[in-house]
């Protein structure tokens, strides 16, 4: 517009602090997190990146096309092992996508600053994880055409579903998960829409970041109600990320299987979601800081919070597994003796040593800030959490079932090459989401950060 | 029809949080009450600086909550008492700690989706059009400035004496805006 001064000058701005870098308006941090979507357009190594997204994608297409074809018996899942990689993959994403929903809601009712730059995305990476982790309960069904039967309706059949079962209460919860986090995502993302629609210059773009803003205009009134309506939101998601992955646990528990019959086991998958989920936000924030240059937003000092959360909750994790095995002989019940010495000396001990190895050994570098505040490090650490978290899961539902009471019963896993395709093709959903989400949707909220320039400037003005 | 109004009000900018929250206390003192402030991020204290004390969210999120809760535990509880009752396991047909898990996720979701239509209910949206955006400049009050408005329709508005009023409460400037 012709004839405006200056853009920034006379408002306010921030000297930064340990988690926001100096020198920032609102101007200045609009422009930045808004002009990623708007006006940068996408690089060579987006689209490289994307590619390699999509194709994984089209794999999990395919994969998927032939176990619908096919059945569930081109997986290596047999009596007695009769959830393999369907279930372990499950139960991994859904632990991904945990630690978005503590950032956004947890650390806001704690007021937390530094989650501020981070709490987008991770609500994104949760919407995305959870998404790939609806995939394989349907899939494992095997006819997941009829996978309304699980839901409760007055249907001509009479029946209704087992509601005594964890594994119905499993539906409910993890598709209540689903929905709040998408509320929360949503609502959270309102005023940066209409940052975006009163910042696009062109048409189409208007109106479509226009209808999804909602006619948001930053009125005072409506800005109380949005700040009521986000920290209830806030308190309700807390305790709903910790009953997602208790239910979660309850579907082993509630067996009798050795090694899965245990009390233990709430807290410690719900420990182990947020240690994995962490690892994954790391995974994203490192590339996400270097290739778009957001150093300022995503300081060394998120880095550090991050790792320490993660040797917190690994640490958490690593009690559960030295009470599992000392609880198996302190009990004295014989199966549960036999269990952890047949998952540490049995055919699948080479998973329980490399588990131990990458899950429990390496992330003990945590401790030390230098590796913490080394992006390279955390970054790299944070594939050995996932991959120990993998393991994890693997173990418990496979070393759990393959030897049970009766060794005549007894029988081995081998995953198939199309387990591996559907688990693989996974990825490839969720780095396609991601991608499509740094492309068209602010992945820092705007309108927190414009508030973090005020809070850091009022700060700094007192010192 | 009601005859519509040239003007739906005056709108002052400011460049600063603190000084929008000052002008919104003394035109609150001033007697205007369909006055509104917009900002680009929430503000503590602006609501009430503008005469607004508090919002019904609460109640409407609560009630929610508790219709999920009896929703949920009733949609356990009747198809296993009375709609389809069926002996599993020798556990008592009314087994109510077993309906817990998904009582308790229900009544989280209803009162989060009260929540979340709540809010945009209280605040009418979605509003696709609102007098507002005819003012050119408010596009940056999703940016970095700071607006008051003062509505035509308030029993004090007086075009010439409220344009005064504006002013002396130092903006950057004070504009029409058209309805």
């Amino acid at each position: 517009m012709a004839g405006r001064e200056p853009e920034n000058v006379g408002t306010l701005v921030s000297p930064g602090s340990e988690v926001l870098g100096p020198g920032h308006s609102y101007g200045s941090v609009t422009d930045k997190i808004s002009s990623i979507v708007l006006t940068r357009g996408i690089g060579n190594k987006y689209k490289i990146g994307f590619a390699m997204a999509v194709m994984l994608l089209l794999l999990l297409n395919f994969g998927i096309t032939v176990l619908l074809a096919e059945g569930v018996g081109i997986w290596g899942i047999n009596i007695p092992v009769g959830w393999g990689f369907a279930i372990t993959n499950f139960v991994w994403w859904i632990g991904i996508g945990h630690a978005g929903t503590l950032i956004s809601a947890f650390l806001l009712l704690m007021r937390q600053k530094w989650r501020t730059s981070i709490n987008r995305f991770a609500e994104a990476m949760t919407l995305f994880a959870v998404a790939c982790a609806g995939t394989f309960p349907l899939l494992h069904m095997g006819r997941p055409w009829l996978f309304y039967w699980l839901l409760p309706y007055p249907d001509t059949m009479g029946v209704w579903p087992q509601f005594r079962s964890p594994l119905v209460w499993d539906v409910f919860a993890v598709s209540t998960y689903a929905s709040v986090s998408l509320l929360f995502w949503y609502v959270g993302l309102i005023p940066d829409l209409a940052t975006l629609r009163d910042r696009a210059t062109k048409n189409f773009k208007k109106v479509i970041y226009g209808v999804f803003a909602l006619g948001w205009r930053g009125s005072a009134r409506h800005w109380k109600r949005y700040e009521m309506a986000g920290l209830l939101l806030a308190g309700l998601a807390t305790p709903l990320v910790v009953s997602v992955h208790t239910v979660v646990s309850f579907d082993f528990t509630a067996a009798i299987v050795p090694g899965w019959h245990s009390t233990i086991f709430p807290p410690y998958f719900v420990a182990g979601a947020i240690y994995s989920g962490f690892a994954m936000v790391v995974a994203l924030a490192v590339p996400l800081r270097k290739y778009y240059g957001l150093e300022d937003f995503l300081t060394i000092r998120h880095l550090d919070n991050m790792g320490k959360m993660m040797l917190a909750t690994g640490m958490i994790v690593a009690y559960s597994y030295v009470m599992e095995t000392f609880m198996a002989f302190y009990s004295g019940n014989k199966f549960d003796i036999f269990m952890i010495m047949n998952r540490m000396t049995g055919p699948y001990a080479l998973v329980y040593w490399s588990l131990i190895a990458v899950n429990l050994v390496i992330p003990q570098l945590l401790w030390s800030s230098r590796v913490r505040r080394n992006p390279l490090y955390l970054f790299l650490l944070s594939f050995s959490v996932q991959t120990g978290m993998w393991l994890e899961r693997y173990m418990i539902i496979v070393s759990s079932l393959n030897r049970d009471f009766i060794p005549s019963s007894w029988g081995m896993y081998y995953p198939t090459r199309w387990d591996w395709i559907i688990f693989v093709g996974t990825i490839g959903l969720f780095f396609t989401l991601f991608y499509l989400f740094i492309r068209f949707l602010p992945m820092i909220s705007i309108f927190e950060m414009r508030e973090l320039v005020h809070k850091t400037a009022e700060e700094g003005g007192h010192k | 029809m009601i005859q519509r109004q040239s003007t739906y009000g005056l709108m002052a900018e400011f460049l600063s949080a603190e000084e929008l929250l000052e002008a919104s206390k003394r035109t609150n003192e001033a007697g205007y009450q369909k006055v509104d402030a917009f900002s680009p991020f929430p503000i503590e204290g602006l609501a009430e600086a503008i005469g607004f004390e508090r919002t019904r969210l609460p109640i409407i999120v609560f009630c929610g909550g508790l219709l999920g809760c009896c929703g949920g535990f009733f949609l356990q509880w009747w198809p296993n008492v009375i709609g389809y009752p069926m002996n599993i396991g020798g556990k008592p047909l009314d087994s109510w700690p077993a309906f817990i898990p998904i009582t308790f996720e229900l009544t989280i979701l209803f009162a989060s989706l009260s929540a979340t239509f709540g809010m945009l209910a209280l605040n009418l949206l979605p509003a696709p059009y609102h007098p507002v955006f005819n003012l050119e400049r408010f596009a940056l009050a999703t940016k970095d400035r700071f607006f008051l408005l003062i509505e035509a329709e308030d029993p004090k508005f007086d075009p010439e004496q409220t344009r005064q009023f504006l002013k002396e409460l130092n903006p950057r400037e004070v504009s029409e805006v058209e309805s």
